[in-house]
């Protein structure tokens, strides 16, 4: 008993490691969104004329809609009104006309979140966009992929070099009207990241993107868009994390995937946002809206995420399958401790004859929260012989937590088959006491119990994520046994 | 004119005439559902557990109610001919929602047990009534429990006091009889007390080739120890809408058996909620919806585990044909501190045409640590390997996917305990599936 309360005690002290600010001059805006905001926004970035319109369309629209109220969660009020819609940490240098180099207080910054900026430091095989609140900082290994014609860049970037590509594939996905928060993101998105593989490429690299909010009082709104041509490949990843503070901020992204002919893409996220206080008290809102539409032949797309950060995740990353013979896959892990909440899962849309999805989904509660699986399967009436496959479990560790399985089956097609499974439970005694009779602590014994049941979908992630994720899994359940 | 409009006016115009044929325990509500349904209104699909039903386009039409209590000369003897027979019950009728007083078996029951009206049961035992009446189905969240409490008129009593164990199943036969297209607001109100037993059958029947709107609010008590059975067979006609929302509250030790088996309907939802507020409860809830034409069918249900130590099991099957559209949704709910639950639900469907629409979500919501729970779904077809085995052995490709729906329904099937039932229906479901269900001589509600 008294080696476990030193440990809960150890645990208990130790902090959300990725908590520290940057203390960088940066340009915000004013607090607060109008349709003078949307203008400022466009004009700040440069963007051409038909960008702004989609903006004001986005906007406008978004003015007529309504929170929605639908998700297994406590949402705190957001005030629209409070919010600053952009922040420039590399503002400074851009000033006094000199070609741009990057504030060495970032550099520094990213170092320290293990992601460094110099291509000769990098990990071998991974090119880095870095994004800060509204902008993005660098891009690794720019040139080496331009050698293959692939293009990975900035979404600003993309929009001043190549707006053709930009203008076809933006919102084809998620369109503007797509939900609430969409609108949002549409109106006023900042930076993210835009990846084009050219036809017949496969990327010799991982690409990934590294989010960070910094500054006080703003929200992210980033936007990525993906397009994968016929028989290319590519594997794309996405970290984020922020600052401890105790208000909450607002992370409203859009992420949107094409995926032609006989192409693939994989799409990873190790999410690791501020998760608020032990006491609920701050941490993101992580409300985003990711899709991929799988428009070729053979086409196929794989999503996994290891949710551990966000005081409330509420996202779906979804996939419409229209391309005959595509295939989907959706590996999710989430966990949630203290007050966390987690309303997240997947939409797998079979339009296409012989389409196959497969959903596996995880999640872990502990502390006080509450974590749900909200998934769709649909099979339209075209689609013959779509097959799906979903299971979803859940690990209940303590009694004050909660464990939500809400899967929804539309089936209109006879050809098809569509299975669901979900068990919830809590660790086996029976598990535990093996474990304990041969001698490993009860603590240790939970953590292994947890990593074996995860590894369906950390498995999934590419290595240098996984083993990031498995950390994260740890950190994140420390203290909550017991 | 708004789809509620018309029920506004009807109970502003004729509020004496419902009171007046009514008895003052069931008038006591009337007022109040009135303003819950005036606020509510009828729930747009937007509302997540009416996402499958459109209420207002089935309540739109103007049906005839008969609110001075007319009778209706009917003998159910004669229009009912579909009985379980080897089955010996207790056999009683109910036209529309009346009581019918004639029609009543032989056999007395034990001493206390009232199968009844369950107006005159509110005149007679008012303090029995006015205990247990809209205690579980509250007016203030669904509009259908408002519209039935302030329409209601009249419906049945079932009453087993303390300890007393009734071995005669008793049998309700519902037979929906008018020569207009008619509403029928049915209340039903079964309470078992402490130690009872009893096994209930109730039978829809449609007579008359008409429109009719049912709307039926069951309210089920089981008490301590008590141990109950209800099965609920639909057989009517495609003309017919049913909106039924069954509530049943488990005290401790108590166990139930609901199934609720739909073999022919036109719009049908069934809500049920099963509440288990004691510790030790078990409860067994089953469903079996055989669907073709037009037909739709949506099940919701909701368990919900209040106590430690409960158990729940969940079976629904619905096979489905030609442009049926299906639904299912089932919650299981454990609160916190219902610590030790077990719950299996399953939901599995077979869709036969393209045609056909098949929409299931099986939900679980978990607030307790030491559970085991678990829910399975599947939509699917009959295996081509199985058709494969049966042709290869010379069975016809008809005969062979028949026999293969009737295996897939009987898992429903076994689970009902009254022996006589199982293998009628089994008959019952053997002759739906070969389309020959509604030709059962005598019947006028076979087309």
């Amino acid at each position: 008993m008294e080696e476990k309360n030193s440990f809960v005690r150890e645990v208990a002290e130790k902090k959300y490691e990725y908590g520290f600010t940057t203390d960088v001059q940066t340009d915000i805006i004013d607090k607060g969104l109008s349709e003078a905001v949307v203008r400022l926004i466009s004009e700040k970035k440069g963007e051409p004329s038909w960008l702004l319109d989609f903006r004001l369309k986005a906007y406008h629209y978004w003015l007529t809609q309504e929170q929605p109220s639908w998700g297994h969660l406590q949402m705190p009020e957001i005030d629209y009104q409070a919010i600053s819609y952009y922040a420039d940490p590399t503002q400074k240098k851009a000033d006094d006309g000199k070609p741009k180099e990057i504030d060495p207080e970032l550099m520094k910054t990213f170092d320290k979140l293990g992601i460094p900026l110099e291509e000769r430091l990098a990990l071998s095989g991974t090119a880095v966009d870095a994004v800060m609140d509204s902008v993005s900082v660098k891009t690794t290994f720019r040139e080496k992929l331009q050698e293959k014609g692939i293009i990975f860049c900035s979404i600003s970037e993309a929009v001043r070099e190549h707006p053709d590509l930009v203008r076809q594939y933006l919102g084809s996905v998620v369109p503007y009207r797509d939900n609430y928060f969409a609108a949002l993101n549409s109106a006023v998105f900042s930076d993210g990241s835009f990846v084009y593989i050219p036809k017949g490429v496969r990327c010799p690299m991982e690409l990934s993107t590294y989010f960070r909010i910094n500054a006080r009082g703003t929200g992210q709104f980033e936007r990525t868009l993906i397009i994968c041509d016929d028989d290319a490949y590519v594997s794309y990843l996405e970290g984020c994390t922020a600052p401890m503070r105790d208000e909450n901020q607002l992370h409203a992204a859009i992420v949107e995937i094409v995926v032609m002919e006989n192409a693939e893409v994989k799409y990873s996220t190790v999410q690791n946002w501020y998760p608020g206080d032990a006491e609920g008290k701050g941490g993101v809102l992580n409300l985003v809206t990711k899709r991929g539409h799988l428009r070729g032949r053979n086409s196929r797309l794989s999503w996994t995420q290891v949710e551990t950060g966000s005081a409330i995740t509420w996202k779906y990353p979804s996939c419409v399958l229209q391309g005959d013979g595509s295939q989907a896959e959706f590996y999710s892990v989430a966990v949630t401790n203290n007050y966390q909440q987690a309303d997240t899962g997947t939409k797998m849309i079979h339009i296409g004859r012989d389409t196959k999805s497969t959903i596996i989904s995880k999640g872990i509660s502990a502390g006080k929260s509450q974590n749900s699986y909200r998934g769709l399967v649909k099979v339209g009436t075209k689609a013959e012989n779509a097959r799906n496959y979903s299971s979803c479990d859940s690990l209940l560790l303590g009694s004050t937590c909660g464990a939500h399985t809400f899967p929804y089956m539309d089936v209109h097609n006879d050809t098809a088959i569509v299975e669901h499974e979900a068990t919830t439970s809590k660790i086996s005694e029976e598990q535990l006491f093996y474990c304990n009779q041969r001698g490993i602590p009860t603590e240790e014994a939970v953590s292994l119990i947890v990593n074996g049941y995860a590894k369906e979908v950390i498995n999934k992630l590419p290595m240098e994520f996984a083993v990031e994720a498995q950390k994260l899994l740890g950190v994140s359940l420390e203290g909550s046994v017991g | 004119m708004s789809a509620e409009q018309q029920y506004i006016e009807l109970y502003q115009q004729c509020r004496e005439m419902l009171c007046h044929h009514s008895a003052p325990a069931l008038n006591a509500l009337r007022q109040q559902a009135f303003e819950d349904f005036l606020r509510q209104g009828f729930p747009t699909r937007k509302v997540e557990r009416y996402k499958y039903t459109d209420v207002a386009e089935a309540f739109a039409p103007n049906y005839g109610l008969n609110l001075n209590r007319l009778h209706i000369p009917v003998n159910p003897y004669d229009a009912f001919k579909c009985d379980v027979p080897n089955l010996s019950t207790s056999l009683y009728f109910m036209i529309n929602d009346q009581f019918n007083e004639k029609a009543k078996p032989s056999v007395a029951l034990p001493e206390g047990v009232i199968v009844g009206s369950l107006k005159e049961a509110a005149e007679q035992h008012a303090d029995l009534i006015e205990k247990y009446y809209g205690t579980l189905a509250r007016t203030h969240k669904d509009a259908i429990n408002a519209l039935n409490t302030m329409l209601v008129q009249d419906g049945l009593l079932v009453y087993v006091p303390k300890g007393i164990i009734v071995e005669r199943p008793i049998q309700v036969v519902n037979i929906l009889r008018s020569d207009v297209d008619l509403m029928v607001n049915r209340r039903v109100l079964v309470i078992l007390e402490e130690g009872a037993q009893a096994k209930l059958l109730f039978c829809d029947h449609a007579v008359d080739d008409r429109d009719f709107l049912t709307t039926q609010v069951t309210e089920v008590f089981v008490g301590e120890n008590a141990h109950l059975e209800l099965y609920e067979l639909e057989e009517t006609h495609t003309k017919n809408h049913r909106f039924s929302n069954l509530y049943a509250d488990q005290a401790r030790y108590s166990t139930a058996v609901l199934d609720s088996i739909t073999l022919h309907n036109g719009i049908t939802r069934n809500r049920t909620d099963l509440t288990l507020s004691g510790e030790y409860a078990e409860t067994t809830l089953n469903g079996l919806v055989i669907a073709d034409k037009q037909q739709r069918v949506d099940n919701n249900t909701l368990i919900d585990h209040r106590a430690a130590n409960c158990q729940s099991h969940e079976l629904y099957k619905y096979v489905l044909d030609d442009q049926a559209t299906c639904a299912f949704a089932g919650r299981v709910l454990v609160r916190e501190g219902a610590q030790k639950t077990t719950s299996q639900e399953t939901n599995a469907n077979l869709v036969g045409s393209k045609e056909a629409r098949m929409y299931t979500q099986p939900m679980l919501e978990i607030y307790a640590d030491d559970v085991k729970c678990s829910h399975g779904s599947t939509v699917g077809q009959l295996g081509d390997q199985a058709l494969f085995y049966m042709r290869q052995r010379g069975i016809p490709l008809e005969e062979a996917r028949m026999l293969l729906k009737f295996a897939f329904a009987s898992d429903v099937l076994h689970t009902i305990q009254l022996e006589a039932l199982r293998d009628r229906l089994h008959y019952l479901v053997d002759k739906r599936f070969r389309g020959e269900l509604n030709k059962c001589e005598g019947c006028k509600l076979c087309k």
